[in-house]
């Protein structure tokens, strides 16, 4: 096993550091979407909240908190559905040439540029943690600092595992595409349905039934299921709903992921082998 | 290895109705420095995509460095370098990044790698541009960059698509040198170009290739020998008279309107049959405003073979 992932992986961040404007924007753009959206929708979602009593001793959790987990999802998946277009601008540019060329194994090539894609989810996924907990968001209460920290990881984990199925299947598309148009357009029918029919910032609960079905087909729902587990707690009220997850729902929502994940890298590296220079 | 080290078979190559190449069948041997000259459209970059492993083989056969390059691409990819005809470089990293993430991707110790870029940056007197984003960087400069990057892995078969494109006369002369020099130290090229000088000047074996066939193969010398002897060229106030007094001379072999007046290809030497030709139009009436005698030039060889100058 090589390591010439590490190469791509290495031109990859350079170029992400070095587009100033495309860094920045990518940092402060979870920022906003937590203090704009979240703090606008709360003040109405919590009003109805209040109609619907909880159990005595049981965790209420404010909207704030419940979307915070939804805005990281969404994050992780837009960016990681755009990830891909790397490798479109490279094959655009025709840089794609000399890394096909070379003897760097396709794998390791998909697999450097998602890397790096996840990377970038990762900063973003932290960067609303913390300016989330600065505005309020009530997550890892009551977790001791080993806790926390143990938290922090089974978030990234899962971050990390959805991320990287969303940028192989990006780096298809982009491999399959002529234009970042199309990518564009592409990726925009995708993202919508996911996002809708997720339980991301509202539940899913009271969805009807296809819907549910549908649901339970979404990457983003075992995402959110994780990252909910593992910020909130097994065991909270939020929105009028009540949400339990056993350790068991989060090893099977993981190795949904997992599942996904792999399927996505199978393709792209199908993809990529057939790929050649037009 | 002691067989060729490219060989190729029978390949043809087309994309949707154009045959861009056409059944053409060569090989090279080890430390040669192989040549394809042809006019635009011939087929030498997809010949070189074919066998770089860019483009899928469609048909015949391709070895270059003793693997398949349709069942054992990756060994091919280990064993060569390339430097494409079109620009390939990242415009936002820099010189020193560019060659750095090459020799990574090549996988080359890293020791070895920073020794090979400081080496190579000297070569093409980069030095100055070192930290320099390739975007800031001249077109020559940019071609250089791509050259130093070719050569920094010293490939088996370096594959170099016209190296030379858009370089000043000095450049020129400059990267002529590193490939003689790589090649030296036991690399063999496969080079195409427009240039017959450069061609003339760098190459072992040359083949002549045009709407997808090979036309022409051998050393310069030989190829300007098959076309003969000398070239005359005559300059006369009656074009069409001459060549069919010409005609009659069996020592011509072709003749072929040139930029001003008639260029004729003569098998024997041009010293002798000038004078006898010049006093035979004399005494048809046709006056000869000049005559001039030359031995064949890669040009007129190319001319010869293609049927025109070459297409820029
Ligand atoms: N990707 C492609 N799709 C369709 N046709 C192509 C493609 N690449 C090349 N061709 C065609 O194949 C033929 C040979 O092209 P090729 O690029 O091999 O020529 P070349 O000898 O390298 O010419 P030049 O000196 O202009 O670089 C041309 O007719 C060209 O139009
Ligand atoms: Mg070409």
């Amino acid at each position: 096993m090589g390591t010439e992932f590490t190469t791509i992986y290495w031109r990859d961040m350079l170029r992400f550091v070095r587009f100033r404007a495309l860094l920045f924007s990518s940092l402060v753009q979870p920022a906003l979407w937590m203090a704009f959206f979240g703090i606008a929708m709360t003040s109405s979602f919590d009003r109805f909240a209040a109609l619907y009593p909880v159990p005595a001793g049981a965790v209420a959790v404010p909207y704030l908190t419940f979307m915070a987990a939804g805005v990281m999802a969404l994050t992780t998946l837009f960016t990681s559905l755009f990830g891909g277009i790397s490798l479109l601008f490279d094959k655009l540019w025709g840089l794609l040439r000399e890394i096909l060329a070379s003897p760097a194994p396709r794998s390791h090539v998909l697999f450097g540029i998602s890397l790096s894609g996840m990377t970038k989810s990762f900063i973003q996924v932290i960067i609303i943690m913390l300016f989330g907990l600065l505005i309020g968001v009530k997550f890892f209460t009551g977790l001791t600092i080993l806790q926390a920290a143990v938290a922090v990881a089974g978030i990234l984990l899962f971050v990390g595992v959805f991320s990287l199925g969303f940028l192989f299947l990006s780096s298809t598309i982009s491999l399959l595409m002529e234009s970042p148009e199309g990518l564009q357009a592409v990726i925009t029918l995708l993202s919508l349905p996911l996002f809708f029919v997720s339980n991301a910032l509202y539940p899913a609960e009271s969805f009807p039934p296809f819907l549910q079905a549908a649901t339970a087909a979404n990457p983003l729902t075992y995402l959110v299921n994780g990252i909910r587990y593992f910020a909130i707690g097994p065991d909270f009220y939020a929105l009028g709903n009540h949400y339990m997850y056993t350790a068991g729902d989060v090893v099977l929502s993981f190795l949904a992921l997992v599942l996904f994940a792999l399927v996505m890298f199978a393709i792209a590296l199908r993809t990529f082998s057939r790929a050649v220079v037009s | 290895m002691d067989g060729p080290v490219i060989e190729v078979a029978n390949l043809t190559h087309s994309f949707k109705d154009t045959v861009a190449v056409n059944g053409i069948s060569f090989s090279v041997k080890p430390g040669e420095i192989f040549s394809f000259l042809g006019p635009n459209g011939a087929g030498k970059s997809t010949t070189i995509n074919v066998l770089t492993t860019l483009l899928a083989l469609q048909q015949g056969t391709v070895r270059v460095a003793g693997h398949d390059v349709a069942s054992d691409p990756e060994e091919v990819r280990r064993a060569i370098g390339i430097v494409f005809q079109e620009e390939t470089l990242d415009r936002d990293l820099t010189v020193w990044e560019i060659l750095e993430f090459h020799g990574r991707l090549y996988s080359m110790p890293h020791a070895e790698r920073r020794n090979r870029i400081d080496e190579m940056i000297r070569l093409v007197e980069l030095e100055l541009k070192r930290d320099v984003l390739v975007k800031h960087l001249s077109g020559g400069m940019k071609r250089r960059l791509e050259i130093a990057r070719g050569l920094m892995t010293r490939p088996k078969v370096l594959f170099l698509d016209e190296p030379t494109l858009g370089l000043d006369p000095q450049s020129r002369i400059h990267v002529w040198d590193y490939i003689r020099q790589v090649n030296r130290e036991g690399t063999t090229i496969f080079l195409t170009t427009h240039y017959m000088d450069e061609a003339d000047s760098l190459s072992d074996r040359i083949s002549i290739i045009d709407h997808g066939r090979i036309i022409a193969s051998g050393t310069s010398y030989e190829l300007k020998n098959a076309l003969g002897q000398d070239i005359i060229y005559i300059e006369t106030a009656d074009d069409v008279k001459t060549t069919t007094v010409l005609r009659t001379f069996s020592e011509v072999k072709d003749i072929r309107p040139a930029f001003r007046g008639l260029s004729v290809i003569i098998t024997t030497d041009g010293t002798k049959c000038l004078p006898a030709i010049l006093d035979r139009l004399k005494a048809e009436g046709i006056e000869v405003m000049s005559a001039n005698l030359k031995k064949p030039t890669l040009d007129d060889v190319f001319v010869h073979f293609t049927g025109r100058e070459i297409r820029g």
